[in-house]
């Protein structure tokens, strides 16, 4: 048995790299991840990622702004400490439309981006778990686990066919770590 | 998509031959991973100086109060909220760039967006130094917060547009450094990736880990929607809120329901022209000019004409209804507008603000780089005069006649309006040092479908209109980064 643990192929243009998944798929042969200098809009489908539930959560997070805003200035001027101004009502509601509005984008924004960068797993100074240093460059990698796919020929055979400039045998996973 | 061919009718986003990703990148990165030259460096002393004079002005102000300034009892505030204004309305056009051009998927955003983000981060920044620092007590800044306290009437007036303006601008603020910083992460990955040593180990940190697998730049993708679908409405509150400041008060002038939509379309009108003054500049010194190209420039100038438009016709409502609303004091704040002591301030307003910008009707003038650079200068001046206008002429003549007073400005006023042009140029030098000025994914990816190359391309293999290729050759004409001689084989 080889220690190469992943396969990738690496491409210089993201229609080869298509070309590649293709073909792949059509071999059996299962896809590890797919790594790009930038969005190829598409592939999250063929490559079985789900539908991003980021827009229910930005929505939740949201209404918690208004009500938190609502509530809050409820109890301010309200409940804790009324000022009586010109006999007018304590909870002035159209006076509060815009902090509201406001407090409810705020929340909506840093849970989005907080629930986005949790999901992923971004968070300052994670060490980066780079197969491929050229991928954030001018590569589209397809990296393939060598463990579950046997047919290591029949692989590089492949993304050669469709275009790869350079199959490459990791014995690491991880090349960001040396 | 990469497979997908755009209309031969759209002008390139990207011009020049053989742009490759790999060069892209290069291009991009190349003030980064160099050494500055020596425009960046002139740049930046003066830039230090400035905001060396802004602490100063500053200091001087903290130390001796606000009587440093040309305050006087009738004219309560002056340059202070003339600069708040104005840098709070120059940061409008980043996000308007990243969230509206980017719902209305205009794809010319893709270039500019970057360094325009940075530009309304530091703007807004500015503005806060302004907010803090004309408070008299800027020790207790934290009271304009709604907190819980011991003080006496416990909290602050949500009533009170000054309330909101504080929830406007940091929220405007800090949903501007999310929807930046969260595009920033590809490209700061990139140059992590091309670095070594220390280099490598910072920019290991700031990048999260990103590593562009699917899922994330799918995510990515959703994340940067919803931020611009929020952050549309967020842009067009928060000047709407600013102008509130003044049309919540009953003084003459300032008491109009126009003026919402009216501070609104001056903020995008002078954000962009502050963008044109930057990137126009970058672009030569960078040498980006095949990123940012005359399509982008034009582009630019025409959303200039049409707010520029906007805040004429504004104007000319104002007069309008103070004759119309025959009210005697509204009638005579804009008399005294117009033909007043601060007349000519007024009629510099409007120069710079009505009539200049109509020169860009004209085609040689919205396509010639000299040209706009000026008018966009001279945008920025009639801007910080409407502000200057609003304010000063409508306090320094009030209800009673014995009271009325002029305001001129002291060497503190002046250093502190200065100087925080000089933090301005500081901050955004320093951000041209250490980031990418141009988002190099969003660059990546229209290269395959809006790039003057891949027009080429399908121009060669023929199967084309013949007038439309015609028509698309003439639009290169203006622009500088083309090569004719390429065309003129065809």
């Amino acid at each position: 048995m080889s220690n190469i643990k992943y396969i990738l192929g690496s491409f210089g243009d993201p229609d080869e790299m298509l070309t590649g998944i293709k073909k792949l798929q059509e071999n059996n042969i299962s896809i590890y991840d797919v790594y790009t200098p930038m969005p190829i809009h598409g592939i999250e489908a063929k490559l079985g990622v789900k539908r991003s539930r980021l827009d229910i959560a930005a929505f939740f997070f949201g209404i918690t702004g208004t009500i938190t805003m609502l509530t809050g200035v409820y109890l301010a001027t309200v409940v804790d400490w009324p000022v009586n101004i010109g006999g007018k009502t304590h909870f002035a509601f159209p006076d509060f439309v815009p902090i509201t509005f406001e407090l409810t984008i705020l929340f909506c924004a840093f849970g989005l981006v907080g629930s986005y960068y949790a999901s992923t797993h971004l968070f300052p100074g994670r060490a980066p778990r780079v197969m491929d240093l050229r991928a954030t460059d001018d590569r589209f990698v397809i990296a393939i686990d060598a463990k579950q796919n046997a047919e290591h020929d029949k692989i590089d055979e492949l993304l050669k066919s469709a275009g790869a400039l350079e199959v490459k045998h990791n014995e690491r996973k991880y090349i960001s770590y040396e | 998509m990469a497979g997908h061919n755009e209309s031969i009718l759209r002008e390139p986003l990207i011009t020049g031959k053989d742009i490759t990703y790999a060069r892209i990148t290069e291009e991009i990165l190349s003030p980064v991973e160099n050494k500055p030259n020596k425009a960046w460096w002139i740049g930046f002393i003066l830039a230090l100086c400035g905001a060396t004079l802004w602490v100063v002005s500053v200091g001087y102000t903290f130390w001796f109060g606000i009587g440093a300034w040309g305050l006087n009892k009738t004219v309560g505030w002056a340059w202070d909220i003339t600069g708040f204004v104005w840098w709070v309305g120059i940061g409008h056009a980043g996000t308007l760039i990243s969230a509206v051009l980017l719902l209305f998927r205009q794809n010319w955003r893709n270039s500019i967006n970057r360094s325009a983000e940075a530009m309304t981060i530091f703007a807004v920044i500015c503005a806060a130094t302004y907010v803090v620092s004309h408070m008299g007590r800027p020790w207790l800044a934290y009271w304009v917060l709604p907190l819980p306290n011991q003080f006496g009437s416990l909290w602050v007036n949500f009533n009170s547009p000054l309330v909101w303006d504080m929830f406007a601008i940091s929220t405007y603020f800090s949903v501007s450094l999310l929807f930046w910083y969260t595009g920033l992460l590809p490209d700061i990955a990139t140059i992590r990736d091309r670095a070594t040593g220390v280099r490598k180990k910072v920019y290991t940190i700031f990048s999260f880990g990103w590593t562009g697998s699917v899922k994330t730049w799918q995510r990515f993708e959703a994340v940067s929607l919803i931020l611009a679908g929020i952050s549309t409405p967020l842009v067009l509150s928060v000047h709407t809120i600013v102008s509130m400041d003044f049309a919540t008060s009953v003084i003459p002038g300032w008491h109009t329901t126009i003026f919402p939509p009216y501070f609104v379309a001056g903020a995008i009108f002078s954000g962009f022209a502050m963008v044109l003054t930057l990137l126009l500049v970058v672009r030569k010194v960078l040498g980006l000019e095949n990123y940012i190209t005359m399509f982008h420039i034009e582009s630019m100038n025409k959303i200039i004409i049409l707010t520029g438009s906007i805040v004429g016709v504004a104007y000319l409502t104002e007069l309008f209804i103070a004759w119309y609303s025959g009210s005697q004091y509204e009638m005579y704040a804009f008399q005294n507008r117009i033909s007043g002591p601060f007349a000519w301030s007024y009629w510099l307003m409007m120069t710079c603000n009505v009539i200049s910008p109509q020169l860009l009707w004209f085609k040689k003038i919205r396509t010639n780089i000299a040209a706009t650079w000026v008018l966009s200068i001279v945008v920025n001046i009639g801007m910080w005069f409407e502000r200057f206008v609003i304010i000063v002429t409508s306090l320094h003549r009030d209800y009673l006649p014995s009271s009325w007073t002029m305001f001129s400005p002291t060497w503190v006023d002046v250093g502190v309006f200065v100087g925080s042009i000089g933090v301005f140029f500081t901050l955004f030098l320093l951000f041209l040092r250490v980031l990418p000025s141009i988002a190099i994914a969003e660059v990546k990816m229209i290269l395959k479908s809006s790039s003057e190359q891949s027009k080429m391309k399908l121009i060669k293999e023929g199967n084309l209109d013949k007038e439309h290729v015609q028509e698309y050759i003439e639009s290169l004409e203006k622009f500088d980064s083309v090569k004719q001689e390429e065309y003129a084989k065809i």
